[in-house]
């Protein structure tokens, strides 16, 4: 196996870069960005139809534009993006060549052709069984087959990457561990794997159901395994974007983190017990056990939970130790306030973090817990609540790396970066608002995937309070400024990559602190300190909005649930 | 917090074969921790057994009506 791989040295970064691994994660970023508008855009067209004033779309329309939406940002743009990560985190944070990069094109190709042939099928308008695909709704044969060939070609990337891992190592390329961004997307990868055959499982089956060879699919034992791949899916997004998280403080501030020890400890409880919470989405069928929906959903997910507020703690505190350490040590917040808010890798970063913690987080837990679940199951609550971790979490983060990436990638310079700065901004509180009016809805009442929350032609009726109203209202126009963040976003960076300037030989990176410090991404070894006394006061309010939250809801569940 | 950071005062891991001067053991947890194979079979295997099969069990289990 005499290669040779041919390499090209970052001048922004130092990072030597394989040219058939560059290449491969520009066009999955591209394509991931490609469909992020087209997804977003019918995301835009959902919330204006659940926006009772405007109502803008028909019954059918509605459901098509919504399933298009759930596949093309849920499971295309993401996974596209996030095959990017891994491939930036096996080759280029380890200085190895990409294996097989054949293959990878090979997934590449499948990914697309899968995920246009579902769009065709859904776009036609005989498919629109939403995201979730529940039988015995059926779909066409190549929505299925579509969603099959995405998943294969998936599997193949994360057989190059796991690949390029074995490689590594072999070739010597670095010492020791792995970093640990490299580690969380191995964390990802790992979930990628099983919710793959998860889909695999269902699907297939599903398809010759649809093709007409299998007389019935059972629709709980659909539901099970479907979610296995529904759920996890979402799950890779968590440790992807919690790898990202860890790449952005090493780029931005050269951070290590608190610990080595502790924060992969934390991805292993992820890979132990995250994708159990699968079990969430079943909490109010009546054919499964309550032992089996409580370990899953409350005893496992807990762990799972725990790691992530590590995360949430180690990432803000490793950019407070850095920051610390380079002078900015006056009272609490010195180094939060002088931190670059109007760089949009940091800005999306930091939002990021808040938002995936406080909206996400929280509500994910509440939603969780079997009792509690009652309140808000199939209602707007849900996708507030996955609104706020999937896009202001991995989303934005996503976004944020992107800022820095794409130019040092494609060696140009962003072509709007006066509205970057506004941008995570625009986007993350415009998602965030989303996410709070869906939540506030859906505590209201207010199903969930419902064409027309008035009941105007519907034979049973029911009145949603004013205020449930005024809530879809004012979700629709935070999904307005959303769209205008995200349409910037992919301006600049459809705009960058074809027309970008040039950069000059060895520039600074522009709004990065120091000359080279994203060569931290790629070290092993932790800050060596604790003291990192914001963090944990912000840790401290976090836990208190937790606690308060969770104790509000089961007062609430008491009072809907007359039993006296 | 007195517990050892590993590597919090170098730039390689402690498990660098080359030039570390001790030749202290790769503590259990972070050989685990390095073997991306194993932890690819823990990570399906867990949710295989929990979620899957313990639900396809609890479905199948449920008796048909006649
Ligand atoms: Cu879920």
């Amino acid at each position: 196996m005499a290669t040779t791989a041919q390499f090209r040295t970052c001048p922004d970064t130092g990072f030597r870069i394989h040219l058939a691994a560059d290449k491969l994660i520009k066009w999955n970023a591209v394509t991931a960005v490609v469909f992020l508008l087209v997804g977003g855009l019918f995301g835009l067209l959902v919330a204006l139809t659940r926006w009772p004033a405007v109502h803008l779309l028909p019954a059918d329309l509605f459901y098509l534009a919504l399933t298009a939406h759930g596949l093309d940002v849920l499971l295309v743009w993401i996974i596209f993006f996030e095959i990017a990560v891994l491939y930036f985190a096996c080759s280029i944070l380890l200085n190895s060549r990409l294996a097989a990069p054949k293959v990878a094109w090979l997934a590449y190709w499948l990914m697309l052709v899968g995920a246009v042939m579902t769009n065709i099928a859904v776009l036609r308008g005989d498919s629109s069984v939403m995201f979730t695909s529940y039988v015995p709704m059926q779909a066409a044969p190549d929505f299925y087959l579509g969603i099959i060939l995405f998943a294969v070609g998936a599997l193949f990337a994360c057989f190059v990457f796991f690949g390029t891992l074995v490689i590594a190592k072999q070739e010597k390329t670095y010492e020791g561990s792995v970093p640990l961004v490299t580690f969380g997307a191995l964390t990802a990868a790992i979930i990628a794997v099983f919710t793959i055959a998860a889909g695999a499982i269902i699907l297939v089956p599903t398809l010759f159901w649809s093709l007409g060879y299998i007389s019935n699919i059972d629709t709980l034992m659909y539901k099970v395994v479907w979610w296995g791949m529904g759920h996890s899916s979402q799950q890779i997004n968590v440790a992807a974007h919690i790898a990202v998280w860890y790449a952005l403080a090493a780029i931005l501030f050269g951070a290590k983190p608190l610990s080595e020890k502790v924060s992969r400890g934390a991805f292993l409880l992820y890979i132990l017990f995250l994708q159990l919470a699968s079990a969430h989405h079943l909490l109010v069928e009546p054919g499964l056990a309550a032992e089996y929906k409580i370990f899953n959903t409350s005893y496992a997910l807990y762990l799972a939970v725990l790691a992530s507020m590590i995360h949430g703690l180690t990432v803000p505190g490793s950019i407070e130790a850095a920051q610390r350490k380079k002078g900015l040590t006056k009272g609490l917040y010195e180094w939060l306030r002088k931190a670059p808010w109007s760089n949009p890798s940091f800005s999306g970063l930091a939002l990021s973090i808040i938002m995936f913690g406080f909206l996400g987080g929280i509500s994910g837990v509440m939603m969780g817990t079997e009792q509690l679940n009652l309140i808000t199951h199939n209602t707007t609550y849900v996708p507030g609540h996955f609104h706020a971790t999937v896009v202001t979490g991995t989303t934005l983060a996503f976004m944020a790396l992107a800022y820095w990436l794409v130019p040092v990638l494609w060696q140009r310079e962003l072509v709007l970066p006066g509205l970057a700065k506004w941008q995570p901004y625009l986007f993350g509180i415009g998602m965030g608002l989303v996410s709070l009016f869906l939540m506030g809805a859906g505590t209201l009442g207010v199903p969930r995937r419902h064409w027309d929350m008035a009941f105007s032609d519907a034979a049973i009726t029911h009145d949603f309070p004013a205020a449930a109203f005024l809530m879809m209202g004012l979700n629709g126009v935070a999904a307005l400024i959303a769209t205008l963040g995200g349409v910037i976003f992919i301006l600049n960076m459809v705009g960058t990559i074809l027309w970008g300037k040039k950069k000059e030989a060895a520039p600074a990176p522009q709004a990065a602190p120091e000359p080279q410090p994203a060569a931290a991404a790629g070290a092993y070894g932790g800050a060596g300190t604790m003291a990192v006394p914001g963090t944990f006061v912000l840790a401290l309010v976090f836990l208190a909005a937790f606690v308060l939250y969770y104790f509000v809801n089961w007062k609430y569940l008491a009072s809907v649930w007359g039993l006296s | 917090m007195a517990e050892q950071e590993p590597g919090a005062t170098g730039t390689t891991g402690p498990a660098a074969g080359s030039g570390g001067q001790g030749e202290e053991p790769i503590p259990f947890m972070q050989q685990v921790l390095d073997s991306p194979f194993l932890l690819l079979f823990i990570g399906v295997t867990m949710p295989t057994v929990f979620y899957i099969l313990w639900g396809v069990i609890n479905i199948t289990s449920i008796p048909l009506a006649n």
